[in-house]
């Protein structure tokens, strides 16, 4: 009865139902590549050399980190190239090599790597990011300065919420709603094509890997709070739908807001900051300094996860 | 093994087994070589009374000294050869004592005097030591009077049906048990847990109340049911402070039979799952190696695969062929090297699928994070450990695939710990 063979101990339980971080990570690069796919159709070889070139840094990034802090290598994983596909897709196709750099620089060490990596970051990396190029490096990513020398067959040549911001609704009127869901407007080189990113949302919700409470919550506030707005005058606010197909609004709402270890776990929390990221969007939009609110406001709603995931339900058995 | 759907979004649901269809009778498993059983107790380098070479009849009971609760009681006759200390779960230190059998069957005359006048301290000394485990110190213990009896009738994990399955052949054992158990206790409340869908096999037949449990898992589970019953859970001076003791129904029906017979029960009822997930039934003697059940089946076992004490949820690996059944093995699991789920470093992610499966509403991702760090207080202070049911799903579904459910046995039995010791400081 003595044998010799040696098996495997483990803790209970012995099943797992499969899922694991680098299925997560390689799923969500999937359901974002349509809206990618269709920023390389746009805008053409440009844009395939910042995907490329945020993917590739962003991994190096990580790789030498993971060096540097005598950490195992993660970079398998496939999250640190989700984090540059996704700094990619908010660029604008003209932005220059040194800025995707920097880019994937902000997002993978000082959004994450430097807070202890995966499931550390209190913010997401990729709007941190973001959010640091927007105001160190204003021009670069001012759409309309960058894509001047584009040739492109949209109906309009300039930034929607650019120009909604400087000369009102008046001026974005004549712009079809079918057009802005095509993505055929300028913006992000990934984040225009409302159609290719909400399919990729729906696929990325019913794979059970983002929370669609957010995501609902978030398009939900938007729609509300600009039609609040868009009701009391509709001569300088622009229409709930403008706000929904332009900017980074269904970017934000299913691939920056919906990032896991930034966002809360429970339902309630959950409607709370997907609803207040909405509401904050449409705000700095409409009265704020700055032409989209989306990184910001998700930045915002970043802050208070902890904070609102506090609500939750009563765990059983609890004395009174 | 279930795998994720497609549709992540859809939340898994298990059923516990019901014993419903027929099962053949059970293989009967001939006494082997040699039977290992365990004392609870640490062995001590003086040794004891307990001699290695002495005959033991068939349920003798071996204490390491005279005067010790901790007993094991002998399921075979022979002679004893190694008496060694076992290394148990959390550390624990037990003694293995090793039988050499001899093939006679001659019934040690102890028990069957005993039993003429049933008590407690008669089922302390020797049905404690019996499939099932009852635990009597609890029923004893002056500070917490239990006021109401427990009789756990379903099964505690997924695949395993043998709780049931000996409860419904021993419904008869089962009603002299209860009436023993009466009689010794002086409790009038004795409840019965049983599966929903087969009450009515069991309504008026037993003279106890009846209350039925979901057959969704972890419905059953013995503190899902406690909260069932009471609206409560325990905390760390467990279950006994709440005036409430949980029996196995397989050990009340040791009980009922040890008292008419005479006899003490040595042998177990055990399911035996196969790599292909066929579930074979066998009835063994205590003691006996796993090896010897699995060679029966022609279940062949290779490096590294896995064989599990218990159910796939919330079972016990263990490392050997050679580790013998013990008082509460009701089924053995056996996985192949390919069908193991592999374990990654990854820390929590927050993405909350634990937090949505969790039965008992714990916010698993907080708590995981205290418990990593060996914070077990302020994780049972802030974040509801003790709210746990032990149902082990929220480790099933973990995308970074933690332990966690490890974590949370390991924080309870820590902070048990430290409270029987301050409790032992103020006395």
């Amino acid at each position: 009865m003595n044998s010799k063979k040696t098996l495997i101990v483990s803790h209970a339980p012995f099943w797992h139902d499969g899922s694991g971080i680098p299925e997560r990570s390689y799923h969500a690069i999937i359901a974002a590549l349509p809206a990618a796919v269709v920023g390389i159709a746009y805008y053409g070889v440009p844009a395939l050399g910042v995907i490329c070139l945020a993917m590739s840094t962003a991994i190096l990034w990580e790789l030498l980190l993971n060096y540097a802090s005598k950490r195992p290598i993660t970079v398998a994983n496939g999250n640190a190239a989700l984090i540059g596909l996704l700094l990619a897709m908010v660029l604008p196709a003209s932005a220059p090599w040194w800025l995707v750099v920097v880019g994937t620089f902000l997002a993978i060490v000082i959004g994450m790597q430097i807070f202890g990596g995966l499931g550390a970051n209190p913010f997401n990396p990729v709007a941190l990011a973001v959010a640091i190029l927007m105001v160190s490096y204003k021009t670069h990513l001012d759409f309309d300065a960058g894509l001047v020398n584009f040739s492109l067959s949209f109906p309009s040549m300039t930034d929607p919420l650019a120009a909604l911001k400087a000369f009102g609704p008046a001026a974005v009127e004549h712009l079809n709603l079918v057009d802005l869901f095509m993505g055929r407007q300028v913006g992000g080189l990934g984040s225009t094509c409302g159609l290719a990113l909400t399919l990729g949302g729906l696929y990325l919700i019913v794979r059970g890997i983002i929370r669609w409470e957010i995501s609902v919550a978030f398009i939900a506030a938007v729609f509300v709070t600009a039609m609040l707005f868009y009701m009391v005058d509709p001569t300088r606010y622009a229409s709930p739908l403008f706000h929904l197909l332009t900017g980074y609004t269904l970017f934000g709402a299913f691939f920056l807001a919906t990032e896991s270890s930034s966002s809360p776990v429970n339902f309630v929390p959950m409607l709370i900051y997907g609803a207040l990221g909405g509401v904050m969007t449409v705000l700095i939009r409409n009265i704020g300094a700055y032409v989209d609110g989306v990184i910001f406001a998700i930045l915002l709603i970043n802050l208070i996860n902890p904070l609102v995931d506090k609500i939750r339900p009563k765990a059983i058995g609890k004395a009174a | 093994m279930r795998k994720r759907s497609f549709f992540g979004l859809s939340t898994p649901t298990f059923h516990y087994e019901l014993a419903t269809e027929s099962l053949a009778d059970p293989v009967a498993i001939p006494t082997p070589e040699t039977l290992t059983l365990y004392i609870k107790k640490e062995l001590k380098r003086s040794g004891g009374d307990l001699k290695v070479g002495a005959a033991v009849k068939t349920g003798q009971r071996l204490a390491l000294s005279e005067g010790d609760t901790a007993c094991a009681i002998a399921s075979a006759c022979g002679t004893i050869c190694a008496i060694e200390p076992f290394l148990a779960d959390y550390g624990q230190t037990w003694t293995a004592v090793t039988i050499q059998t001899d093939g006679s069957d001659e019934e040690d005359a102890a028990f069957a005097e005993a039993s003429q006048a049933p008590s407690l301290e008669t089922l302390k000394q020797y049905l404690a030591a019996c499939p099932g485990e009852p635990d009597v110190a609890p029923l004893m213990d002056p500070r917490w009077p239990v006021t109401t009896l427990v009789i756990y009738g379903g099964n505690a994990d997924l695949l395993i049906d043998t709780s049931l399955h000996v409860f419904k052949q021993n419904a008869e054992a089962v009603n002299a048990g209860i009436e023993i158990l009466r009689k010794a206790t002086g409790i009038e409340d004795i409840v019965i847990v049983v599966p929903e869908e087969s009450v009515q096999n069991y309504s008026g037949h037993l003279d106890a109340r009846i209350q039925a449990v979901p057959s969704q898992y972890p419905q059953a589970q013995p503190l899902m049911v406690l909260y069932h019953l009471t609206g409560r859970l325990p905390d760390e001076k467990g279950m006994a402070a709440m005036g409430i003791h949980f029996i196995r129904a397989e050990a009340v029906a040791g009980i009922g039979q040890a008292f008419s017979t005479g006899r003490l029960p040595v042998e177990k009822t055990i399911a035996v799952i196969d790599k292909q997930g066929k579930k074979h039934l066998a009835r063994a003697k205590v003691g006996t190696p796993v090896g010897r059940l699995l060679k029966t089946f022609g279940v062949e076992i290779n490096d590294q695969d896995k064989i599990i004490f218990g159910g796939p949820m919330t079972g016990n690996a263990i490392y050997s062929e050679s580790q013998p059944i013990g008082l509460d093995t009701d089924g053995i699991l056996v996985q192949d090297r390919n069908a193991i789920p592999l374990y990654s470093d990854y820390p929590c992610i927050n993405c909350g699928d634990c937090v949505r499966i969790c039965p008992a509403n714990v916010p698993v991702n907080l708590l995981v994070r205290f418990l990593e760090a060996g914070q077990y207080t302020e994780g049972a202070d802030l974040y509801d450990l003790y709210s746990c049911i032990e149902c082990g799903l929220c480790s099933y579904v973990c995308v970074s695939r933690i332990p966690i459910y490890q974590y949370i046995k390991l924080a309870k039995y820590e902070l048990g710990r430290i409270t029987s010791a301050e409790e032992i400081d103020e006395q």
